[in-house]
């Protein structure tokens, strides 16, 4: 232990032990972690026990714990994803082609840049309040919503102004959250499909949105769908916005009332009508069962929670396996 | 004849091709769009609006929002005070606790990934992070109230120390929002020490360094402005969390740096009261933007600083 530096070996040995030390500490933090995520997993598991079964995903909510299922969070957070990826994606997509495609190294350039890192990280909980403001209330423009029918030919859509607190708004508000993260990996897809490709193409007599829409995107699509999906993942476990919206914790209902497959057939109009419908989403009821003073609820939020991980970890499943499927494919 | 035919339809496809770039300009836009406003939203409500409606330091002064040591919104008359400290308090509480468990652990687990383990280990632990990042707020939120309270705080409190904690308590919040940020500190942070060029190592080990030596002299130090803003966006994180905290934590705002009871911070505040049915045009209502405001300033802020640093690290080494 001489510190002193009389003798070198021995403090040379000193420091090859403090490294030694080192070294493990940081392999133990890193195994914690695992632990951590494993004592998590283990800790739901056993409160969901003997909670979830097949039918715990066809029931409403009800005020006994026994009777309480998911079935409205279930398909409100369907219903939710489906409109977030429909406006998300082609938004998104678009930005991320102009920064990278089009847009000249300018200051506006850099500015929009700026903007979107910053905007992705935002607290969601600001989403909220700028989709409550925005979507639900519409900066208050009236006093009391007004209803409005839109006529498709075939089916008659009824809504009202402002939105309310129903599917679009929700849908809306996970958009504008989730925007950031899509384009950001969407951009990082796009950067990597080598120049060579687009040079090839443009020396073909292609203009530049052939190139980009035959060349490039195909070339892209792969990271382009990974990220998209991470993003939707994210987006699928966000309560906070939600919760400000206003959304109902609970319901009996599913979006536009959809009764099963048969109902859906007989009345294909309520597809229509479903994103101006009220809905719940899985986190939410999640929260809500927590916040249940009845002890019993809490194992109807871990049964839910494992519904909820169960989707998000199939969700990641298929983003990793689509990045090590078409990067192996694609040499350049 | 041919020539003109092709002319028109060159002229057709320029005007395609502005069009579309015109489109993919307006998607740019979007996010100009709306940081603007989200700005415009919480300006409007919380500093001025127009005279019919008031916003609410119209209302409230800005004096008795920042000194006034009571947050009592959802009371009536006299009982009514919009003191805004107890709310960053909490918040503040949150973001420490989270800073002490979440910043180390993050770096050693950056500094392991990018100095000591071999590949293999790198892509288990890599999905592992990604998972850990992937798992709802909600989740966590669960797990504090129902595991990290009851199971470890409460007992090992008591047992320790004698010290009784509540059932919502800032400490599992704290801790629970430390090992979110985990993955986010140290997958920024691995990306920023692996940005450092190999000769600066072996330079370090030619003079005789041990790889302790070389990490923690070398390496980290000449990656510190980018562990640092990798800190500030995971702090920034802690910050704005809401449901793990709002559920851990409790709904009692007070003004204490106690972390064994129940507090309250700004984005709890904001989940709580639009849980109930809020009078539109109400104080209250208001005094959720003022709130929000006040977050996203601190939020912005350090996203900012942390975004300008980051990009000047990156110039420095590519």
């Amino acid at each position: 232990m001489s510190l002193h530096g009389s003798d070198y070996s021995s403090q040379l040995v000193w420091r090859h032990r403090l490294g030694f030390a080192f070294e493990w500490l940081c392999r133990i933090v890193t195994w914690a972690c695992m632990g951590i995520l494993a004592l998590l997993m283990f800790f739901i598991i056993r409160q969901a026990w003997g909670w979830l079964d097949s039918s715990f995903l066809t029931r409403g909510n009800s005020y006994v714990a026994k009777d309480a299922g998911i079935v409205s969070g279930l398909w409100g957070s369907v219903w939710l994803i489906i409109l977030t990826a429909v406006m998300s994606i082609p938004l998104g997509v678009g930005a991320a082609i102009y920064l990278e495609e089009y847009a000249k190294p300018s200051r506006l350039t850099k500015l929009i840049q700026l903007n979107i890192s910053n905007l992705a990280g935002v607290p969601s909980i600001v989403y909220g309040i700028l989709g409550f403001t925005v979507f639900v209330r519409m900066f208050g423009l009236r006093d009391r919503p007004e209803k409005f029918i839109c006529s498709l030919g075939f089916v008659d859509i009824s809504f009202e102004l402002p939105l309310g607190r129903v599917v679009l708004s929700g849908a809306a508000t996970l958009t504008l959250l989730s925007l950031p993260v899509v384009i950001i990996s969407a951009q990082e897809a796009l950067r990597a499909v080598p120049a060579s490709l687009r040079h090839a193409s443009l020396a073909l007599g292609a203009t530049k949105w052939q190139t980009i829409r035959h060349q490039v995107l195909p070339a892209a699509l792969p990271g382009i769908m990974t990220g998209v999906i991470l993003a939707m993942s994210r987006a699928l476990g966000e309560t906070a916005p939600l919760a400000v919206l206003g959304a109902a914790a609970q319901l009996s209902v599913v979006p536009g009332r959809i009764g099963g497959l048969g109902d859906l057939l007989r009345n294909p109009g309520k597809l229509a009508q479903a994103p101006f419908d009220q809905f719940t989403a899985i986190p939410l009821q999640i929260y809500s069962w927590v916040s249940d003073p009845s002890r019993d609820f809490e194992h109807v939020a871990a049964a839910g929670i494992v519904v909820l991980l169960t989707v998000l970890i199939a969700l990641n499943g298929t983003a990793i396996f689509i990045r090590q499927r078409f990067q192996k494919k694609i040499r350049w | 004849m041919r020539v003109t035919s092709l002319r028109r339809v060159r002229s057709w496809q320029h005007v395609k091709e502005q069009f579309i770039q015109g489109l993919l300009f307006g998607c740019a836009l979007l996010s100009i769009v709306t940081t603007l406003s989200i700005i415009y939203v919480l300006f409007s409500e919380a500093i001025f609006a127009l005279p019919p409606h008031r916003a609410f330091f119209q209302e409230v002064s800005v004096s008795e929002f920042v000194s006034e040591t009571r947050w009592t919104p959802q009371f009536e008359g006299s009982n009514c005070h919009y003191g805004v400290m107890p709310l960053v308090c909490g918040t503040l509480l949150i973001t420490v606790i989270s800073a002490i468990i979440g910043l180390p652990s993050g770096l050693l687990i950056a500094v392991y990934l990018s100095e000591y383990a071999t590949p293999r280990a790198r892509t288990v632990f890599k999905p592992v992070l990604e998972l850990l990042a992937g798992i709802p707020t909600v989740v966590y939120g669960y797990f504090a109230l129902k595991f990290l309270t009851p199971v470890i705080i409460v007992p090992v409190m008591k047992g320790l120390f004698g010290i009784d904690v509540d059932g919502f308590n800032a400490l599992s919040g704290g801790i629970v929002v430390g090992i979110m940020i985990i993955p986010m500190v140290a997958s920024l942070s691995e990306d920023v020490l692996r940005a450092v060029p190999n000769s600066l190592r072996e330079a370090g080990y030619a003079l005789g360094s041990t790889k302790f030596d070389v990490s923690s002299k070398i390496v980290v130090p000449s990656a510190l402005s980018g562990i640092l803003a990798s800190f500030l966006l995971a702090l920034s994180r802690s910050i704005g969390e809401t449901m793990a905290v709002a559920m851990a934590a409790g709904q009692q705002p007070s003004l204490t740096l106690n972390p064994m009871v129940s507090i309250q911070t700004m984005t709890g505040f904001i989940v709580n009261v639009m849980q109930g049915d809020v009078v539109a045009g109400s104080t209250l209502e208001k005094s959720l933007y003022a709130v929000a405001l006040v977050l996203f300033g601190m939020t912005l802020t350090m996203n900012l600083i942390s975004q300008v640093v980051l990009s000047r690290y990156r110039e420095v080494y590519q």
